[in-house]
């Protein structure tokens, strides 16, 4: 087993009252490349920054080679970081800039006295040392001869080694990358990956890189950690998350993919677009499921030799492949194939076991906690809905005062009482009227699943999630209102026992 | 005869002058005269003429004559053969030194604060600092004189009395740029000198104090100059005991202006060598950046 270099114990982190960690866990193996990818507010970045030490977990640990340095100043560790925008000191040259590091440096040297004992004394590191080193860390990243030259002068792409240099110049035990190719063109990029890449190999040093991209994240890293929302979502390396992704999420995140509901028929079979499919993972016989399957896993033949059959709608060059959409009924999948098609052809398509990916659904109904009003309607979510209140005593009906009446005759005073609310995942709707609905959110999520987009909507104070089903496009982001049905919202007593009692019974 | 009928009638006239100008040039020419965007440039030289050029030569021109209007070199020679004189121009230059760094001992720590505070409401108390700039200074100015009276300090500490004016007076204006500057810092070089193993104090010396230097120069310029001159401040605070080189050329223009077209030209050099001394010359944005 790899020496665990870092170790995030439980992490969590919140700002002010935001939660931006939650609860994370994991470890890196010493000399290894990890990369932390995720959309923009995921929490990667504040990750990074807790291991480097410029924001402090609000609890958890962080442990470097089994010690906890969850409190040390980012000054006491051995870390170096390489800031997204660069962060070089303007008023100090090129020189200046690497040499920093070094110039705040003490080490211990070992002296022999005149009595001929030993002694240490913390010393500063000699100008020569310095120059030494300075030079390694320049040939490093190829900018020798650039000593002297000032900051502004300096190209994007020459101050990110600069920005490099500076901080393995120090020797850290592992150098942090946020997002350093950000701000470089596609051709340097790509170049500096590989760069990148080479300079770990050679230095042998612990890289954490951080990055929204995930093809970067692919091209680099020898694991990867898939964060959304402060939470991980997978751990692995980049073939292993590539082709078994654990989550929706994580298959919407890295790379193409069709997302399809489907449903577990047999050993190993699986109903999806209509069609049995043999599968090489094993799920309860009538389990609902999702199923993922890369564009490039689904094989374009004959109409007549095909599983499923289609109607070519679009075909996009994107250089080395094209990519179809076949529409098949209501269904649509895309492929990614070097033989091109027209649109309007009819073709059929084959998907081999090993490109079918069954995962559990991240969500199966809503599940929300609530409270009943007055007027016998249920508050959760940062609303108030309209329900159905006889549903919590069997044969119950309302009087003309809106009091229950249970089937024994007992009258019921209903305001206060907690509930648990489910609504299922399709009997939401949406609509951007913001008075149409009980409660308002954004909508944080979109992902495609063939015959229609399953969406997140969260609610802005309480930051409660609806998870429900579409076949309708909406953008991330927009506020909308959510309707529920009245008879779609089922509610049950959270204390069966405690009931408030109004007056005679039967 | 009532000056703003005067005043009326000459601007009438230019007018009047300025029409059959226009109205000349199309009768010879035959069509309207174009005005290029030089041409809006005419309103600032005649300004500039009028107002920076011509008295500036007749400051020349009276400090190089004698009362007989005749060239001599007698100012300058009496100027400086005078140890009053010279003296004076000393202490006005101790004065203005010791105003500017008591303002940038005080400003300094309260614009770091301020500028690196993760405070919302931090622009109020900045404005509090500011605030006073906003009441007249000849008024504030009394206020401390009586204060000074009332704790018995007035014609006893004449020079501490006007230094404390003048600071009072004068620190808004090394506050507010040394607080832009500050401000402009980006927070992630104090992480990065941190991250590179650099503690509170080097960060200061090595990263804020270096990139804070545009706000310095800029805060000393503005204290340093005013305080040599300002003697409404030595004159009410110091009892009038007090005497610096704008007050001495005050004094002169009652009597000799020879004599003080020759100081107000002294000035003029210690100023001019001051402000290239603290780089105000270089036409670099980077290092007047932080003017206000």
């Amino acid at each position: 087993m790899a020496e665990h270099i870092i170790e995030l114990k439980n992490v969590t982190k919140y700002y002010d009252d935001n939660l931006v960690i939650d609860n994370v866990s994991f470890y890196v193996n010493k000399g290894e490349f990890i990369t932390f990818l995720g959309p923009s507010g995921c929490g990667k970045t504040t990750t990074l920054r807790m291991i480097a030490g410029f924001d402090l977990p609000t609890s958890g640990q962080i442990l470097l080679n089994g010690e906890d340095i969850s409190k040390l100043p980012p000054n006491k560790r051995p870390v170096n970081t390489v800031f997204q925008r660069y962060a070089l000191f303007p008023h100090l040259n090129v020189y200046e800039n690497i040499a920093y590091g070094l110039k705040c440096k003490r080490v211990l040297n070992t002296y022999r006295n005149a009595e001929g004992k030993e002694y240490t004394k913390k010393e500063r590191l000699s100008k020569k040392e310095i120059a030494e080193k300075v030079q390694k860390a320049l040939e490093v990243v190829d900018l020798e001869g650039f000593e002297k030259r000032s900051i502004s002068t300096l190209s994007g792409g020459q101050q990110q080694r600069v920005a490099i240099a500076r901080a393995i110049v120090n020797e850290p035990e592992i150098l942090l990358l946020d997002e350093p190719l950000g701000a470089l063109d596609l051709k340097m990029r790509k170049e500096m990956q590989i760069e990148l890449k080479e300079m770990h190999r050679r230095l042998g040093i612990t890289f954490i890189y951080v990055t929204h991209d995930q093809e970067e994240a692919l091209t680099m890293s020898d694991t990867i950690v898939v964060m959304s929302d402060g939470v991980v979502q997978q751990i692995g390396t980049p073939a292993k998350i590539y082709n078994e992704p654990a989550n929706t999420f994580v298959a919407d995140f890295i790379g193409e993919s069709n997302i399809i509901s489907g449903t577990v028929v047999g050993d190993k079979l699986v109903r999806f677009c209509g069609k049995n499919f043999v599968c090489l993972d094993q799920f309860e016989k009538g389990e609902q499921v999702d199923v993922v399957v890369r564009p490039e896993d689904i094989v374009m033949c004959a109409p007549e030799q095909g599983t499923l059959v289609g109607k070519v709608i679009s075909v996009v060059f994107k250089g080395i492949h094209y990519e179809i959409t076949a529409q098949l009924g209501k269904y649509e999948l895309v492929i990614n194939s070097t033989q091109k098609r027209t649109v309007g052809e009819i073709i059929g398509m084959k998907i081999a076991p090993d490109g079918i990916h069954l995962m559990r659904p991240n969500y199966t109904t809503n599940l929300f906690d609530g409270v009943i009003t007055k007027h016998n309607t249920v508050e959760f979510a940062d609303g108030e809905f309209e329900c159905d209140v006889t549903q919590l005593y069997p044969g119950s009906h309302l009087d003309e005062e809106e009091y229950l009446i249970t089937a024994e005759g007992e009258k019921i005073d209903l305001t206060g009482a907690e509930v648990k609310v489910e609504v299922g995942l399709y009997d939401i709707e949406i609509s951007d009227d913001p008075k149409a609905g009980g409660t308002t959110g954004r909508i944080i999520s979109i992902i495609y699943k063939g015959d229609h987009y399953r969406l997140i909507v969260r609610t802005e104070e309480e930051e409660e999630d609806f998870v429900f089903a579409t076949e309708d496009l909406w953008n991330e982001n927009d506020l909308v209102s959510v309707i529920i049905p009245k008879d779609k919202i089922k509610l049950t007593l959270k204390n069966p026992e405690e009931k408030k009692r109004l007056g005679g019974g039967a | 005869m009532n000056t703003t009928l005067l005043i009326f009638l000459l601007v009438l006239l230019a007018a009047l002058l300025i029409g059959i100008a226009l109205l000349a040039y199309r009768l010879v020419k035959g069509r309207m005269p174009r005005f290029s965007r030089k041409s809006l440039c005419i309103p600032y030289a005649v300004f500039l003429v009028f107002f920076v050029i011509i008295p500036m030569l007749v400051i020349f021109f009276y400090a190089f004559t004698d009362r007989e209007m005749h060239f001599s070199f007698g100012n300058f020679v009496k100027f400086f053969s005078d140890p009053t004189k010279l003296s004076t121009i000393a202490y006005s230059i101790v004065i203005a030194l010791i105003t500017t760094v008591v303002c940038l001992l005080i400003a300094f720590p309260v614009a770091y604060i301020l500028a690196r505070s993760k405070m919302k409401k931090k622009y109020v108390v900045l404005m509090l600092f500011v605030l006073p700039m906003w009441i007249n200074f000849v008024l504030r100015i009394n206020a401390i004189r009586e204060l000074f009276n009332w704790m018995g300090l007035l014609g006893e500490t004449n020079y501490f009395n006007t230094v404390f004016g003048m600071v009072y007076d004068f620190l808004p204006f090394m506050i507010l740029p040394l607080y832009t500057t500050i401000m402009k810092i980006d927070n992630s070089l104090y992480e990065a000198s941190c991250d590179l193993g650099a503690n509170g104090f080097v960060t200061f010396t090595r990263i804020t104090l270096p990139l804070s230097v545009p706000g310095i120069m800029s805060g000393v310029t503005m204290v340093f100059l005013p305080s040599m001159t300002n003697y409404v401040v030595s004159d009410m605070l110091g009892n009038s005991m007090v005497t610096i080189i704008g007050k001495f050329i005050y004094e002169y223009f009652g009597s000799d202006w020879h004599m003080g077209s020759m100081v107000a030209l002294v000035l003029l050099v210690v100023v001019f060598v001051s402000t290239w001394l603290t780089g105000g010359f270089q036409s670099d944005e980077n290092v007047r950046g932080a003017n206000l």
